[in-house]
């Protein structure tokens, strides 16, 4: 089983905005938090980076769901990503990171992973 | 065994068609081919000739192009004149030398007969048949007032519709009684003349022009036998074609006694190896002014060449349906009732100007011909009933009375046999289109494409799209309009939807009428409807998360996730203060600049979180935002009109101003560009804009529908000399229309070529309220205009909406690590992927 650390607080509640996404900054760099308070589990975190053009950039996406799955298009090239799985749907070699993500109160925490926060930090 | 060598003389319609037909046939690679043709120009369409004058060019109007020679290994050689056919040796020559043949194609068309009139010879008298021609008139027509055009056949009326366009007083002198006497009866002719009257050209029966001499107040003068006169600056002859037969005369082959090129029935002369097709030739006594007989002659000749022994042409119907200068005018088959025994029947509404006129069998049970003036809805129906020779009604009356007095409703696609022809110019069946359909075809388009139908005069559009739908259906091929899975109806529903039950938020419109939780397609689709409908800001709450990324931040990202931003620049005037303002701004923000094609000016490489910092500045100047991230209006393109220019006629830019303060902030279904021209030498290029404004000494023309871009397509003229306010008024109609009917990333350009009728119907809505929404289509406009907001203004002052622009929610200060830049041209612009820094 993998290491993990703790959870990290990212934002609390007033940051996140109801049918979209915001940018958090991590120790696993720039990730994407998207609230969708009409869907049960209702948070999801996945990279904030489009694997297609390495821009930070997939909070800004519209999010809505294909055939039942929760995704978020990319704002540049509109590929779908799964917010659960982090796959593509267009592309299937392509997925995203995704983040365990819990409401903690007014806080929203995200679980990095361990060996992701050394890289980032050496 | 080596190629056959097969030259064709002529590269107008029927001859390009002739190749067309013959390059599809396996009989091509027997022969190299060489086509002749004394203009300089490629094939073009020649039905649509007046189109030249308002704002089609020879490649609107080009039947092939130069590549389609090339790629079908035919050697094209236009502007060589074929002066004379060796038939022993099976040669032709021309100025550059001569040509051998084994098999010889005359197409040479026909040529303008102009009669023996004493001074026909003035270098204003023209005649009606060529680019080359037209561009003469449209030189004649310079500076002077009246056209007359001598002859009141169809070629006459459009020709004088032609002289009409360039802004001539035109007249129409015709020696026999009434106008088109071919087609028409002397009812039906009245009622052209008169609905032709009431469009401001003068039409003047029975005139017999004795000699044309210099005028008094205009160039020249016609003199009439009944002793009367009539002054005019030119005159235009358009009374009737004579074959070009000159080649075949001089070359003995057999002659019609009136000319013609006489030809049996599979378009082959009196010399084996030479055939000929179209206008020029002669077939059973008789020459052919259209197109579709022309065609079925060069569909019969590519078969015989191709070894089909039953080829035959065996004549072609003669009935013809035309908008001549407005006016509806069709005619069917034995229109006067010449077939013995035939009976008649008439409906004649004077006052509303609808002339019908049915020919029967005399067993009453057979339609033999018809006319129509004013109104061809029936035409279609009327033509089956002819050439499929279907039984008449018990009353066959019903086909041409109005509804409201029994009329029958038109004849539905099902009633018509496998065997119907649907499109004449290219013998298109309704089985045909059967045919493609089975074999994969789903669409309109494809369809046409497949078979060419409706691609010739295009008159059976209305005809080929009922029969589409209906076999479509009833394959069980449901057409989807939907716009996405979430909801089961087109952008234009979900705008009723919206509006009749006053619908304000994506969700309560999901709740109710979708399912799921929306895409990236449904929600930019309804955020722009509820703008439309509501006009509330798009950073409200509820419309944030509907919008694409440029609508959120209103900006526009670029490659790199950074965005670009774009004042309005109203007309695209700017005083020097604000173009300082422009620069300052840029310079301290390291922002690339560059002028747009619209007139104003794009600043590239903002993050998002200096997005709202760069409007405080630009707002403080007096900039509002430009949408040049929404669909929208973009800008106001002008040139700087009378104001400056020597020859402006009006003031360009104050319009310009005018509209674009008008319209700006509109949501519609795709962005919408303008552009308005001082004069008609049309330098803000309105006519390639959704919205064209062109001035001229009375006021305003508009032209609709424009396109730039991937598939240019001219402004179609959608109304002359209006003033201010007409033309705010008609332009905030059209929008209007556009912005409710339209579907989901639709321009105008496509919107109008999917309008069903197309812009007459639109010119029926918009200029004659013929569905009476005119009323609340300018209410709904004034009611936008009066909510306009600066959406930049509203965000930047509301630190709820400034929280947006936060790059990162919990590290203000982080910048985005991704983003290179290098300096180009003294500018910043973003690293390419692989660039070194």
């Amino acid at each position: 089983m993998k290491a993990r650390t703790s959870w990290d607080v990212v934002c609390t509640v007033d940051d996140l905005v109801p049918e979209s996404g915001v940018a958090v900054w991590t120790e696993d760099g720039p990730v994407a938090v998207f609230y969708l308070p009409h869907r049960l589990p209702a948070l999801f975190a996945i990279s904030h980076t489009d694997p297609f053009t390495g821009k930070n950039v997939l909070a800004r996406g519209i999010t809505g769901d294909l055939k039942g799955q929760p995704v978020v298009a990319s704002p540049l090239y509109k590929q779908h990503f799964n917010l659960q799985t982090g796959q593509c749907l267009e592309d299937e070699g392509v997925n995203v990171e995704t983040y365990p993500i819990l409401l903690d109160g007014n806080n929203v925490r995200v679980e990095i992973p361990a060996a992701n926060k050394e890289s980032v930090a050496a | 065994m080596s190629k056959k060598n097969l030259i064709v003389i002529g590269n107008g319609m029927v001859g390009h068609h002739f190749l067309e037909q013959l390059v599809a046939t396996p009989a091509a690679a027997d022969f190299d081919i060489t086509v002749f043709g004394e203009e300089k120009l490629l094939a073009y369409d020649r039905v649509h000739l007046s189109e030249y004058f308002s704002g089609s060019t020879h490649t609107d109007l080009a039947m092939g192009t130069a590549d389609w020679y090339a790629a079908n290994n035919i050697d094209l050689r236009l502007g060589e004149q074929v002066t004379a056919i060796d038939r022993a040796k099976q040669t032709i020559t021309t100025p550059m030398g001569d040509y051998a043949y084994d098999e010889l194609v005359l197409a040479t068309g026909s040529y303008p007969f102009v009669p023996p009139i004493k001074g026909n010879d003035h270098p204003h008298c023209l005649v009606y048949r060529t680019l080359e021609d037209l561009d003469s008139i449209r030189a004649s027509s310079e500076g002077v007032k009246t056209g007359v055009v001598v002859g009141g056949g169809l070629l006459g009326l459009e020709a004088a519709n032609a002289l009409k366009s360039l802004g001539l007083e035109a007249h129409v002198v015709e020696f026999a009684p009434r106008l088109m006497p071919v087609q028409l009866d002397a009812d039906g002719g009245a009622l052209l003349k008169r609905k032709i009257e009431e469009l401001g050209v003068q039409v003047h029966t029975e005139k017999a022009t004795t000699e044309i001499v210099e005028g008094e107040e205009a160039r020249l003068r016609m003199n009439f036998s009944d002793d009367t006169h009539l002054e005019t600056d030119l005159i235009v002859f358009s009374a009737g074609i004579r074959p070009q037969d000159a080649l075949a005369r001089s070359s003995d082959l057999a002659m019609g006694e009136r000319g013609g090129i006489v030809v049996n029935d599979q378009c082959t002369t009196s010399d084996p190896h030479i055939h000929a097709i179209g206008e020029c030739a002669l077939w059973s006594e008789k020459i052919f002014g259209l197109v579709a007989p022309g065609y079925t002659m060069a569909r019969t000749l590519a078969s015989v060449l191709n070894g089909d022994q039953k080829a035959a042409f065996t004549g072609a119907d003669m009935s013809t349906k035309l908008k001549l200068l407005g006016v509806d005018v069709g005619s069917i088959g034995d229109a006067h009732g010449q077939t013995q025994g035939a009976r008649n029947i008439r409906f004649n509404d004077e006052k509303a100007g609808h002339y019908r006129r049915m020919v029967i069998s005399e067993d009453g049970k057979k339609l033999l011909g018809a006319i129509l003036v004013g109104d061809n809805s029936h035409y279609d129906t009327l033509l089956q009933y002819a050439l499929n020779g279907i039984e008449l009604p018990e009353q066959p009356e019903t086909l041409i009375l109005p509804e409201s007095q029994g009329g029958a409703p038109t004849l539905g696609p099902d009633a018509l046999p496998e065997t119907a022809s649907i499109c004449s110019c290219h013998n298109v069946s309704k089985g045909d289109i059967c045919g493609v359909i089975d074999a994969g075809c789903t669409d309109l388009g494809s369809v046409k494409a497949e078979t060419k139908a409706s691609t010739g005069c295009g008159g059976c559009a209305a005809l080929l799209k009922n029969v589409v739908d209906s076999e479509l259906e009833k394959r069980g091929v449901e057409v989807s309009k939907d716009i996405c899975e979430h909801f089961p109806y087109s952008r234009q529903d979900l705008f009723n939807i919206v509006k009749v039950n006053g619908i304000r938020t994506f969700q309560t419109l999901i709740r109710d009428h979708g399912k799921g939780h929306g895409c990236d397609i449904c929600k930019p689709a309804v955020a722009s409807i509820l703008a439309t409908c509501w006009n509330e800001h798009i950073l409200a709450t509820d419309h944030v998360p509907l919008q694409d990324t440029n609508d959120t931040f209103m900006a526009n990202m670029q490659k790199n996730g950074t965005y670009s931003i774009v004042p309005r620049i109203p007309g695209g005037e700017i005083t020097p203060d604000k173009l300082i303002v422009l620069g300052e701004v840029a310079k301290e923000y390291d922002l690339y600049t560059k002028i747009t094609g619209g007139q104003r000016v794009d600043l590239f490489g903002a993050t998002l979180s200096q997005l709202p910092e760069i409007w405080e500045k630009l707002i403080a100047a007096g900039f509002e935002t430009g949408h040049a991230y929404g669909k929208s209006l973009r800008t106001v393109k002008s040139c700087v009109g009378n104001t400056w220019c020597r020859y402006g006629v009006q003031d360009s830019v104050g319009m310009a101003i005018t509209l674009e303060n008008r319209y700006k902030g509109l949501r519609a279904p795709h962005k919408v560009k303008m552009a308005v021209s001082g004069c008609t030498r049309e330098c803000a290029e309105a006519q390639s804009k959704d919205f064209g404004v062109i001035a001229t000494e009375n006021g305003w023309n508009l032209y609709v529908c424009g396109n730039g871009g991937m598939r240019p397509r001219h402004g179609d003229l959608f109304a002359t000399d209006l003033s201010d306010e007409e033309l705010i008024r008609t332009i905030d109609r059209v929008v209007m229309f556009y912005v409710r009917t339209a579907d989901r990333l639709q321009r105008t350009s496509v919107w109008m070529e999917n309008l069903e009728g197309g812009l007459d119907y639109l010119k029926q809505v918009v200029l004659e309220d013929s569905l009476g929404i005119c009323d609340e289509l300018e209410q709904h406009m004034a009611d936008l205009v009066g909510t306009y907001q600066c959406e930049w203004k509203t965000a930047v002052e509301d630190p709820e909406k400034r929280k947006r622009f936060r790059e990162f929610v919990n590290a203000p200060e982080k910048k985005d690590p991704v983003q290179e830049w290098t300096t180009e041209r003294d500018q910043r612009r973003p690293l390419l992927e692989g660039e070194p820094a």
